[in-house]
């Protein structure tokens, strides 16, 4: 069937009452029944929840074949604990046919693509795939099909009883021996836990795992203990280098400052940009620099920011502690500036992926967004974004909150070079639909502008305040004169994995890469 | 293969970025940042050995890359270099719209270009005259020659002092203020004026001083410039307010054009606009500032 971007789904994808992509708000206003776990009782008081071993835990929470298990990313590329759990499932006690349900795979979790060669792991679902899993995945060796879904979307399928968790193993920076946990405080920080949030309230056993005991309570404490059976001490959580940077750099690239100070002209241009509006962006170079010329605009205009929301970086603590933005809030700390930032300032605050930005339930914060700025690695003629794919259609990337943020937001602005060496980034479709185009208002190229022509009273602001904008049919020409139009990408019938729409509906397949074979 | 339109001799220069003609990823695109003009260099920012490289890759970069209303100059290598003839037919045979003369002390110097300049014209059937020039004065004998420099060819459109080699022979440092080349400034700029062509300042080298540069193009603008060679795209945008006409200056213009028309209809010469006396050369500056206005963006009546 082909969904309301265009994209041809599979049948045999559809049973059970899955639908395909029907457009941005298509659930809006129905009913879910949540899931519930199922959990034990502690009733009898017990001195601590301290297991000898990560094998031990398993072992009390009855891991078997057949099980789900998750882990969170917000120790991000410098996580050691998915990879250690699952040395212990796979390797120690022999387990097969797990499935993977991750806030997001890497580099970090390489090793689980051997489990994926070897067979013992049948199933990921994710919300971001990096690394060699990306490429075994897309090699069609993953038994069935990975489920990608967004920061959103992640929450609410859990919600929903779509994806069961077993057993969620959560990284922690500090926990005390009854499980109150957090991202704080200890040898190995990575600040906010919001990751972390959903599973332990929905998974039928929870495992704390962190390297720095401290005295009860721990509280405040992201990860309560009434949610935890086990924790486990191990010798460190993860790699500070790569669970954080010292500061998230400026860049002094004139390209991408070029664009950063057109999407901040863009945003003031709007009825947006008024006293306590808000704003999302991420730590890439050009989206980096869009705080630094917001605050000059700020500062014109004598206003705050409301609250900056999602994934956090020095650069908005620092406007914070200016007394430019009112709240913080904070689903991933990018830089120890951040992270130590959290652990301090009464207004920068912990939130979990349910409250930023799940569809299904009745408030998330990216609805209260009005810009969100983010990257892309191919945007189409449609404003269709691809944020998943490599241009050799191999998984490599993460929708995380950018589906999320795209519908909630007022005004979304996408950043991107108009090339990226060979690979034209403004094409005529994107190898996978991960935002639809309904969603996405503005492009900001080093080329030009363009804006999406369902957003009228965008095009008005840019006109009033000059800002030349141009057609995204005409930044698509420009790009493939630069770099040559590429052929299409050769696929087999195989769906390798199945890209979730942030509502559940399907917006797009993943099918298996046809190997390159030179004549 | 690009064609590029009719170079314009009497233009909107007021940046002129520099920028390694050897480096492709430099090349390829220089013209997104906006600024009215880029300079190609094959002179100093080019190692010996790699001159032919260099004259390479700007060929083809000239014969394949659009760069639309953006003015394209190439500074060649001086004329005391075995490079400069060879460098000038490859700046003609790829049509670039000009010439930087490096080191140009005489108006010998122009004439030898421009000999050139014709003879590979000629050679590659370009139209004759096309290829506009302008002089880089690098020395104090350039500065003491300026007027007839400017004035030895009809393709001369503008000079610029180069600040770099012309501290060195003066024996001074780059100063606060800029004293130590305010008479060489000034007197390019009195030379370039007497012969009506446009005049430019050297480049400002401390690209993270921006405060330090930003009061060098003030003092560019109060001297009298037409514009300044830079050397990265973070100058561009404050030189280009920096030069436009400010709103209280258009204003006024405006007010000028408006009463000179009501006055000459009625028969009088001299007269009087928020009390200072004023007359025909102030109408002549007003148009002119109303022209530099439309062209820097900053004004849209037709008056």
């Amino acid at each position: 069937m082909i969904n309301a971007v265009g994209r041809e789904i599979p049948d045999e994808l559809l049973e059970d009452g899955q639908e395909v992509y029907q457009g941005k708000f298509y659930m809006d206003g129905k009913y879910v029944k949540k899931d519930s776990p199922r959990t034990k009782r502690y009733e009898k008081p017990l001195e601590s929840k301290l297991c000898e071993s990560i094998r031990e835990a398993c072992e009390k929470c009855g891991a078997h074949d057949g099980m789900t298990f998750s882990f969170h990313s917000d120790f991000r590329n410098g996580d050691y604990v998915a990879s250690m759990v699952a040395k212990v499932l796979v390797e120690e006690m022999g387990l097969k046919d797990l499935t993977i349900a991750a806030t997001s795979l890497g580099s970090a979790q390489d090793i689980i693509a051997d489990y994926i060669e070897a067979g013992k792991v049948i199933g990921i679902q994710t919300s971001g795939v990096r690394g060699r899993i990306g490429e075994v995945i897309s090699a069609g060796k993953l038994k069935t099909p990975a489920v990608i879904r967004s920061h959103g979307g992640r929450p609410r399928a859990i919600e929903a009883g779509e994806v069961h968790i077993d057993i969620a193993f959560l990284a922690a920076s500090t926990s005390d021996y009854y499980g109150n946990a957090k991202g704080t405080g200890g040898k190995n920080n990575c600040g906010s836990m919001g990751f972390a949030v959903p599973d332990s309230h929905y998974a039928d056993h929870v495992v704390v795992i962190t390297d720095t005991l401290v005295d009860f309570p721990n509280l405040p404490a992201t990860i309560s203990s009434i949610d935890v059976d086990c924790v486990c001490i191990v010798d460190s959580v993860g790699d500070p280098k790569k669970i954080a940077t010292l500061e998230a750099r400026m860049t002094d690239n004139p390209r991408e400052l070029m664009m950063a100070e057109n999407v901040a002209n863009i945003i003031a241009s709007t009825p947006y940009f008024k006293d306590g509006y808000s704003f999302q962006t991420g730590v890439g170079g050009p989206s980096l620099a869009v705080n630094s010329f917001l605050e000059k605009h700020m500062v014109e205009r004598n206003i705050t920011m409301g609250f900056a929301l999602g994934g956090m970086g020095s650069a908005i603590c620092k406007l914070q502690d200016k007394g430019l933005v009112k709240k913080l809030l904070d689903t991933q700390d990018f830089d120890l500036g951040a992270i130590e930032h959290l652990a301090t300032h009464p207004e920068h605050n912990e939130i979990c992926t349910s409250q930023y930005a799940n569809p299904s339930n009745k408030g998330a914060y990216v609805n209260k967004l009005d810009f969100v700025v983010l990257a892309a690695l191919e945007i189409d003629t449609k404003f269709n974004v691809n944020v998943i794919t490599g241009s050799d259609g191999v998984l490599r990337g993460a929708p995380g909150g950018h589906p999320d943020t795209a519908a909630g937001s007022k005004c979304c602005i996408i950043v991107t070079p108009l090339v990226r060496g060979r690979m034209a980034t403004v094409c005529k479709d994107v190898v996978t639909v991960t935002t639809p185009g309904d969603c996405v208002d503005v492009l900001v190229t080093d080329y030009g502008i363009a804006v999406n022509p369902l957003r009228s009273d965008l095009i008005a602001c840019l006109d009033k305040a000059g800002i030349a904008h141009v057609t995204i049919e005409s930044l698509m020409e420009k790009a493939y004169s630069l770099v040559g139009t590429p052929d299409d990408l050769e696929w087999e019938d195989q769906a390798i994995a199945i890209v979730e729409a942030r509502d559940g509906t399907i917006l797009d397949v993943v099918r298996k890469i046809k190997p390159l074979q030179l004549d | 293969m690009i064609s590029r339109p009719k170079p314009q001799k009497n233009r909107l220069r007021r940046t002129m970025m520099f920028m390694n003609a050897q480096k492709p990823g430099l090349i390829k695109d220089a013209y997104i940042y906006g600024s009215d003009s880029i300079i190609l260099d094959l002179e100093d920012a080019v190692a010996e050995n790699q001159k032919d490289a260099a004259r390479f890759s700007l060929y083809h970069a000239l014969k394949n890359i659009d760069y639309g209303n953006t003015e394209v100059i190439v500074r060649i290598n001086g004329l005391d270099t075995p490079h400069w003839q060879e460098d000038i037919r490859c700046v003609v045979a790829g049509g670039a719209d000009g010439i930087r003369i490096a080191k140009c002390e005489s108006a010998k110097d122009v004439k030898l270009v421009e000999e050139h300049v014709l003879a590979a014209e000629r050679e590659f059937g370009v139209e004759e005259g096309r290829t506009i020039l302008m002089a880089a004065l690098e020395s104090p004998l350039g500065i003491m020659n300026a007027y007839e420099i400017v004035t030895a060819s009809p393709r001369m459109f503008g000079c610029a002092i180069s600040g770099g080699d012309f501290r060195k022979s003066m024996h001074v440092q780059i100063v606060k203020g800029g004293i130590e080349m305010l008479a060489a400034r000034g007197q390019m700029l009195l030379a370039a004026r007497a012969a009506g062509v446009q005049c430019f300042d050297t480049m400002f080298p401390n690209i993270d001083d921006m405060d330090g540069f930003q009061a060098e193009v003030m003092q560019n603008r109060e001297m009298g410039f037409d514009g300044k060679s830079i050397v990265s795209p973070k100058q561009i945008r404050f030189v280009h307010e920096t030069f436009a006409p400010t709103k209280k200056e258009i204003a006024y213009a405006e007010k000028l054009i408006r009463s000179f028309n009501e006055q000459a209809d009625a028969g009088v010469g001299v007269y009087t606009v928020d009390g200072k006396m004023v007359d025909i050369p102030f109408f002549e500056d007003a148009r002119r500032i109303l022209a530099l206005a439309k062209a820097c963006g900053v004004y849209e009546e037709n008056l």
